[in-house]
């Protein structure tokens, strides 16, 4: 049944009467089953409104209550993103995701201390989302690229996961589900948390990782992947080629005090047997590769 | 974002950290001011630039009398230092602190950083004050104490005490230990920083505890809320291509190579400079472009890119998502008109709207290099580049 949302999951939008808001929920709505999926929006100030048809209610509490939705979406401005995160945590949610970029690493640090020990599982901020193909989507990758397949996705970054997608189709693997964790230092779900899903996962035969320079959640990863994993698994880590001390884009894809280079993180997956390419444009066929091996 | 040392100090003091005094000076005369305003019989002459190293660089001297003040900052002021941290161009400098002499009777090192694994902010502490932590870090670990502190509670005198114990303070001075880094915790936390670092913090002869250096980054997402801290930035620090690029809103840093890349997303960018130097290449630069690429913004993306004089091909790889390729494509087409395109141009595009982008491409008549996938569109940049061109620009030592 893929990974943390399929077609039954109901999602409320905060921030659903801002410009990103808007467009990107109507082009979740349209995806898929996404008419039944995004039946509420929360706006304090514009509760009782509505965005075609989709509800807005002034607090999450009111919207889950009222819909029965377990799952939002964030798409609020940087200075107050944190504090929405806040709130659904607050009224208990199963999953956030945080698209929003730019959000102060101060505050996610008083978040993600908030959030210990509670239910709700975090994804992003600084991401693209998450999407079970054919079923639905919550974020902002487009949709038609992908296909309904027994292919896990999880990466730190948006276009380089599109590009990813793509070389899989090339290939003829369809997706089981597809997470952008973000490219933000202090984040929610990481690698590792996602590999564990997708190893308990029926639907989900091998993964894919993308990673990027900075920390070293991918060496974690790695590891528990070396110790745990029932399912292949290849890689592949942009930034071979980044400056130390240079943050590349993303607030955290940086090489600090020598650390978190690309180099010292693939030696590590290798070393605990995944398959990596420094080749970007051959992660389609490396997958492809290790699914036809006899056993 | 980074600021310079005697602007970290001031700020420090502000959260009750001793730190020499000192005064900032623009000029040789401004520097001989200072030194008599200060007093005393030793001053340390010191370099402000952006980049550590300074002191073997040459960029940080003791003056003995008046007159090495005047002779010190007259070497100093002007020049170009190299240093680990600046690379083989160096740095010219602009800015002197003056700062009256201090007796050290021992070094320590104190590092706050924010720690991605516990999500939680770590100061470390070491009794191997001014020597590079990260060889400190290679070699004798265990002379690193961390505390990872609780965004809630703050740096509580319990962990401060024990950090202070296991660094080796001295019993005399443990309670002023205590009180710096807290200080030092709350100088991180109220300002938003990314980096604290005093290296080293010492004790005095005459039994304080001073920091003796001070280094500052900031979180850039969090200057919205520090215009004080903001209005520190040093424009004369920053790779003048960068800043332009910044107020267009295009992520860019400057490379040693000489084929331009310019990329929606950070991901696919970095990607793009890695498969460039797979094939044989080197990029010139990291661009991302970003989600809502405008026309504007990539003729000015080409623009910035076109006036580094080692560029000898631009690389465009796109892979469309809610940016459609047909807008981009127009956006190339218009940007590669008004410039004046003086090198090979290879394009590759990806997802929505492909077909339509890569007519536009091939209907301008502009004699554009398309490319099938990355692998194809970074092959095709290496080859029409060709070998790079022999440095005009002089080069570092």
């Amino acid at each position: 049944m893929a990974i943390l949302i399929n077609r039954n999951t109901r999602v409320m939008t905060q921030g659903i009467t801002g410009k990103t808001g808007q467009f990107h929920t109507r082009m979740c709505r349209d995806y898929a089953d996404g008419k039944n999926c995004f039946v509420a929006g929360v706006n304090p100030k514009k509760a009782g409104e509505d965005l075609e048809g989709i509800p807005v209610y002034a607090t999450v509490r009111e919207a889950k209550q009222a819909t029965g939705a377990t799952v939002s979406v964030i798409y609020v401005p940087p200075p107050f993103a944190a504090a929405a995160i806040d709130e659904a945590v607050d009224a208990e949610l199963d999953l956030v995701v945080c698209i929003t970029e730019g959000i102060p690493v101060r505050d996610m640090l008083r978040t993600c201390h908030k959030m210990r020990e509670r239910k709700t599982r975090l994804i992003g901020p600084n991401c693209p989302g998450i999407i079970t193909p054919d079923e639905i989507k919550i974020g902002i990758m487009p949709g038609y690229i992908h296909k309904k397949g027994r292919i896990g996705v999880v990466s730190r970054s948006g276009t380089l996961t599109y590009e990813a997608v793509a070389q899989l189709m090339e290939q003829g693997l369809g997706q089981s589900t597809c997470i952008g964790i973000g490219g933000d230092p202090v984040n929610g779900l990481k690698h590792l948390d996602v590999m564990k899903l997708f190893n308990d996962d029926d639907e989900t035969d091998a993964v894919l990782m993308v990673g990027e320079i900075g920390g070293s959640d991918e060496e974690d990863c790695a590891r528990w992947v070396r110790d745990n994993m029932k399912k292949p698994v290849v890689g592949f880590i942009a930034g071979v080629t980044a400056p130390p001390g240079r943050r590349m884009g993303h607030a955290g894809a940086v090489i600090s005090g020598g650390k978190g280079t690309a180099q010292e993180k693939l030696a590590v997956m290798e070393a605990c047997g995944i398959k990596t390419t420094h080749n970007p444009a051959e992660m389609g066929k490396l997958l492809k590769s290790v699914l036809l091996k006899p056993g | 974002m980074k600021i310079h040392e005697y602007q970290a100090k001031k700020i420090l003091r502000e959260f009750g950290v001793t730190t020499p005094q000192g005064i900032a000076c623009f000029s040789v005369e401004e520097a001989m001011d200072a030194a008599g305003k200060l007093g005393g019989g030793v001053w340390v002459v010191k370099a402000q630039i952006h980049a550590g190293g300074r002191g073997k660089g040459g960029g940080v001297k003791v003056a003995k009398s008046l007159d090495e003040v005047k002779q010190f900052a007259g070497k100093i002021l002007g020049m170009t230092l190299i240093t680990h941290q600046t690379g083989s161009q160096g740095q010219v400098v602009r800015r002197l602190l003056i700062e009256q002499g201090a007796e050290i009777r021992q070094e320590f090192y104190v590092g706050l950083v924010v720690d991605r694994g516990s999500r939680r902010v770590c100061l470390m502490a070491s009794s191997e004050g001014g020597m590079d932590i990260e060889e400190v870090a290679a070699r004798t670990p265990e002379k690193i104490h961390k505390i990872f502190i609780d965004p809630i509670t703050g740096l509580s005198a319990y962990d401060a005490d024990d950090i202070v114990r296991k660094a080796g303070f001295p019993e005399s001075v443990a309670e002023e230990a205590r009180t710096v880094l807290q200080g030092l915790y709350r100088t991180f936390d109220s300002t938003d920083a990314s980096l604290v670092e005093i290296n080293p913090l010492i004790l005095t002869a005459d039994d304080h505890v001073v920091a003796l250096d001070a280094k500052m980054n900031f979180d850039d997402n969090a200057l919205f809320r520090h215009p004080e801290i903001a209005a520190l930035r040093d424009l004369d620090e920053e790779d003048p291509a960068e800043i332009e690029a910044s107020q267009y809103d295009l992520s860019y840093i400057s490379l040693d190579g000489n084929i331009g890349c310019l990329v929606n997303g950070a991901g696919l960018a970095m990607a793009t400079m890695d498969i460039i130097k797979l094939y044989g290449g080197n990029p010139a630069n990291f661009l991302d472009v970003g989600g809502g690429a405008t026309t504007e913004k990539v003729t000015e993306a080409f623009k910035l890119m076109l006036r580094n004089p080692k560029l000898q091909a631009i690389l465009v790889n796109i892979f469309g998502g809610i940016m459609k390729c047909d807008v981009i494509a127009e956006g190339v087409v218009a940007a590669a008109r008004e410039v004046k395109l003086s090198v090979p141009l290879v394009v590759r595009l990806e997802g929505t709207n492909v077909d339509l982008g890569k007519r536009i491409l091939a209907e301008s008549g502009l004699p554009i290099i398309s490319a099938g996938n990355m692998a194809d569109a970074a092959q095709k940049a290496v080859k029409a580049a060709g070998p790079a061109k022999a440095s005009t620009t002089e080069g570092g030592i």
